[in-house]
């Protein structure tokens, strides 16, 4: 048996590996195997209080940590039966915006691009590309902005609560940042231009994509579940439809779809599923570089985080143009013994929470169902397709598609744990 | 090719939630000029580019939660002339360090079906209990301006400016009006290690615990001001018992509160 093996795959967030075995010209198996270590936020969630939520599931993942906060938000004030009302919904699209603008100008320049160009990272890259990095740094920084004038910090805000938020943040921190905003979408329009001169690789799969309904708006947090199969589902109902289960190379739960298995969340889904509600100039600029819906080819997300990132700044500039930042700060909560469910959008796809709390509001039950954990047999599906043509491939060119495959789902792997390492072995 | 003599940095994770490292991304401004002074020998996260040690500088984020997690940091630090731990993980266990507390097949059970594909140890803990270390930078997440100090100074080879005092202090010089004294909201500024700068207190909410204690605490007394704040002792313990919940004083101070009030 031939055996290529790579030990680590690098720009990704986590620990992982990918093995890919031969025997001849067939692919015997492909397993992204996850070793991220297994931190039980589950387990340790029982027994907290419904006040410590947002807090606690934070540091689940440093990348998106809003996304963890505003679901927890979302099952919670389920379970309470509150709805926080139009000025705190709006307040949470725009801290949801920042998380977007940061985390995929930080994945799309710094963890993928290179890949396109051969680089090993953005900062080799920087040395020919350097606009386009100085670029990137300056929309990684008005996305950070947001998320630190609404939530108090970059990483792990501590500023969201079940309700709504301790404090609003005053109209003129908000105010001060469109300029830079402005110019971010500026900017964010020019490099879905750049990006769509890169070479794609000619790959197309008819996955079932899934994501969250918000209603009219372009999907953050809403309370359906769509597909383009024909799901069409309150979030409460997502037990019902989903399952998790547990494979032996992975620390990682995988999930899918009773009785219809692998499906795929993320951009790719929400471009494909909500294109319409986007904004007429992302759409615009989608369309410039050839994108529509359905858009099958994984690698081509990352010109749909592209397009997102330039909506997600034209929608934070809307927000803070009509944010007043006056009333209260959150709706008053009073637990009983009850259950919620909440989804979310996180950068990498859909976030699903479900929380069992008691009388005095302590939390009895916990589940959470991240992104990159739905989207694991999709990598694995994507890599199994790919392989008959690693097989005439250098050794090193085969590592880069497989690792490239990866990537394509911005794979945040803290989080699936609840990096990577290429093993290709031929027989 | 002549031999660079730019410092070689490191950066490695361990059990943790990669925010840490983020914040060295998070250096919007300073991240290209950084990567031009010193030589970023390895980080995973951010290159595929690997450049074998020794390494100047190693920053380390995370906690020890598995035996080859174990093995890996001894690796590490023979191969690094400083090392410096980097967040709450690496310095106090994290929150995974709830489990110490706990019993960790339980856990298993109630996350994984098939338990016995999992590896891993009982407890988590800080890299300064399996090696030594040289520099301990708080936070959960750590604060980047103090990241970029400490990167700094060990460059040049001097201290670290990161004061020890506690989140009160930080809160009068940012001018934030107590929240315990004026509103009532129990804060744990009090014992809590500053380097955030006390941005709880100026959204309007108590301190949390998130740089873990600060050098001479007085918990018990702090305790006291709780319950009169109308918080009852569990709710004092599970703030304790959280992002730094194995940190001595903090351990210490959730142990002196006992089950019923």
């Amino acid at each position: 048996m031939k055996t290529i093996k790579v030990d680590y795959l690098a720009r990704v967030e986590g620990e992982g590996a990918v093995r890919i075995r031969f025997r001849g010209d067939q692919v015997r198996d492909v397993a992204v195997r996850i070793f991220e270590p297994p931190r039980f936020f589950e387990a340790f969630l029982r027994g907290r209080s419904w006040t410590e939520v947002t807090d606690i599931t934070a540091r689940i993942c440093g990348i998106c940590p809003v996304a963890y906060q505003m679901s927890s938000c979302a099952a919670m004030e389920d379970a309470v039966e509150i709805d926080a009302g139009p000025v705190i919904a709006a307040l949470r699209r725009l801290f949801y915006c920042g998380e977007w603008i940061e985390s995929h100008t930080l994945h799309m320049f710094f963890l993928h691009a290179p890949d396109f160009l051969g680089y090993p990272d953005a900062i080799t890259m920087a040395r020919e590309h350097r606009e386009i990095v100085l670029a990137a740094l300056a929309i990684k920084k008005a996305g950070n902005a947001i998320v630190r004038a609404v939530g108090g910090r970059e990483v792990h805000p501590i500023n969201p609560r079940v309700g709504g938020f301790h404090s609003l943040p005053p109209r003129s921190a908000l105010r001060e940042l469109i300029t830079e905003l402005e110019r971010g979408r500026q900017s964010a329009l020019e490099a879905i231009e750049w990006m769509g001169r890169l070479n794609y690789p000619d790959y197309e799969c008819d996955y079932e994509f899934v994501a969250v309904d918000a209603g009219g708006e372009y999907p953050f947090i809403g309370n359906r579940i769509v597909s383009n199969q024909g799901l069409d589902i309150p979030v409460r109902d997502y037990e019902r439809y989903f399952e998790e289960y547990q494979v032996q190379h992975s620390n990682a739960l995988h999930s899918r779809l009773r009785q219809r298995g692998t499906y795929l969340c993320g951009p790719l889904a929400r471009f494909n599923l909500h294109f319409d509600k986007l904004s007429a100039a992302a759409r615009e600029a989608a369309r410039r570089v050839n994108l529509e819906p359905p858009c099958l080819n994984p690698f081509k997300s990352i010109m749909v985080r592209g397009v997102e990132t330039a909506f997600a700044l034209e929608e934070a500039i809307r927000i803070i143009e009509s944010y007043e930042g006056v009333g209260d700060a959150f709706v008053p909560v009073h637990p009983a013994s009850s259950i919620g469910h909440g989804a979310s959008e996180a950068p990498r796809g859909m976030l699903y929470h479900r929380y069992r709390i008691d009388d005095g509001g302590i939390i009895r039950e916990a589940t959470i169902v991240p992104p990159t954990s739905q989207n694991l047999a999709s990598m694995e599906h994507d890599l199994t397709r790919l392989a008959p043509r690693m097989i005439a491939m250098t050794h090193p060119d085969a590592t880069h598609l497989a690792e490239q495959t990866v990537r394509n789902y911005d794979p945040c792997i803290s989080c699936a744990t609840h990096f990577l390492k290429l093993t290709l072995e031929r027989e | 090719m002549p031999r660079s003599r730019r410092a070689k940095l490191a950066v490695w994770k361990f059990s943790s939630c990669d925010g840490c490292q983020l914040s060295l991304l998070d250096c919007e401004d300073e991240l290209l000029a950084l990567a031009e002074s010193v030589l970023i020998a390895n980080f995973a996260e951010a290159t595929s580019a690997e450049l074998r040690g020794p390494y100047d500088l190693s920053l380390v984020e995370g906690s020890i939660t598995t035996p080859a997690e174990a093995e890996r940091i001894r690796r590490i630090r023979r191969q690094s002339r400083v090392l410096v731990t980097i967040g709450a993980c690496a310095t106090a266990g994290g929150i995974q360090a709830l489990r110490n507390f706990k019993h960790v097949p339980e856990f298993i059970a109630a996350v994984y079906a098939k338990p016995e594909y999992i590896s891993t140890l009982g407890t988590s803990t800080a890299i300064a209990d399996h090696v030594p270390v040289d520099f301990e930078l708080r936070g959960c997440p750590i604060n980047k301006r103090q990241l970029l100090e400490v990167i700094g100074a060990f460059i040049s080879g001097r201290k670290p400016a990161t004061p020890a005092h506690s989140v009160c202090v930080a809160c009068k010089r940012r001018g934030t009006v107590c929240v315990m004294v004026a509103k009532n909201i129990p804060c744990l500024g009090p014992i809590t290690h500053d380097g955030c700068g006390a941005i709880c207190p100026a959204y309007a909410r108590g301190c949390y615990g998130c740089y873990g204690p600060a050098e001479t605490v007085n918990a018990a007394s702090l305790a006291g001001a709780w319950k009169a704040a109308g918080a009852s002792k569990a709710d004092m313990r599970r703030v304790l018992r959280s992002f730094n919940a194995n940190a001595g004083e903090f351990r210490a101070a959730a142990e002196g509160l006992d089950e019923d009030d």
